[in-house]
């Protein structure tokens, strides 16, 4: 069985994904912390690589990503560890270089494991009401979250 | 974290398409719209909503220019803008993409790592 990803919307204000991988915790927590392992995964796709990674794996250390499209166009995000509890729990503010949205936002990354397999959860909490009214929080809710269905007839009905 | 890449740059005229699809009555005015071309009385039958309150509806979404007027004078009818719902949807497609693509790509490192974990373990 596919293992898919699952978008919510917990709060007003937070956007939460689910997925499932076939591995063990420590596994996916170090293709998730190890800057090397994360290059090969994280936003590589449609000819984006992960150009810049550099993690400084700490509370208060910072981390730095910075993407490439195929077209040389660049994109970085950088943030701070608030809080890692190893193998389990990694918060961390976000914030990208040229933000489409007011604000930042602080990101939760949990996991867990049962039987050989790790359940990856992450939540981002946008902080204050002008992020939330703002463009991310609105297409996440009504489109990620229950009114997708609704766009989706919206759009096939139009042939999309 | 969020997306990266193909967002769309005019972040303007997304902010009113995604606060325009933000009420449900307005998804379901547009899905309506989406069948065909509807006056402002058809619209407002399976609402249980004044004219008025339908008419504030289509001027949200007319501003957001996901609808339009259709020529005929006497009904003006509204009818659906397919451009800015499809900008708008592809924003959305990026996120899940840009995600959905992130994972597949962790899914095939993680085999690799079980592999090489397994090896060193029957090393040791």
């Amino acid at each position: 069985m596919a293992n898919t990803l699952k978008v919510t919307t917990p709060t007003d204000r937070e956007i939460a994904m689910t997925r499932v991988f076939d591995a063990p915790r420590h596994l996916v927590v170090e293709a998730y912390t190890n800057p090397e392992l994360l290059k090969r995964w994280l936003g590589v796709h449609n000819g984006w690589i992960l150009a810049v990674c550099e993690i400084d794996f700490r509370v208060g250390g910072t981390y730095r990503y910075v993407w490439r499209g195929p077209n040389g166009e660049e994109m970085g995000m950088r943030g701070v560890y608030r809080e890692i509890v190893p193998n389990e729990r990694i918060v961390a503010t976000e914030r990208f270089d040229e933000s489409w949205y007011e604000g930042g936002a602080v990101g939760t990354v949990t996991f867990e494991e049962e039987d050989g397999r790790t359940t990856l959860t992450m939540r981002v909490l946008y902080d204050s009401k002008e992020v939330r009214d703002s463009v991310l929080q609105t297409p996440m809710e009504q489109g990620v979250g229950a009114g997708f269905d609704q766009l989706d007839k919206v759009l096939a009905s139009m042939g999309a | 974290m969020q997306l990266s890449g193909d967002i769309p740059t005019s972040s303007a005229s997304l902010d009113a398409t995604f606060a325009a699809l933000a009420d449900p009555t307005r998804r379901a005015i547009l899905a309506r719209l989406a069948s065909g071309e509807a006056s402002v009385n058809e619209l407002a039958e399976p609402f249980e909503m004044s004219q008025p309150a339908i008419s504030k509806h289509l001027k949200v979404l007319e501003r957001a220019g996901l609808i339009s007027r259709g020529r005929d004078a006497q009904r003006r009818p509204r009818k659906l803008e397919a451009q800015p719902l499809a900008e708008a949807t592809a924003w959305l497609e990026n996120y899940r993409k840009f995600w959905e693509g992130s994972f597949q790509r962790l899914d095939v490192l993680l085999d690799e790592l079980k592999t090489s974990d397994r090896k060193n373990r029957t090393k040791r």
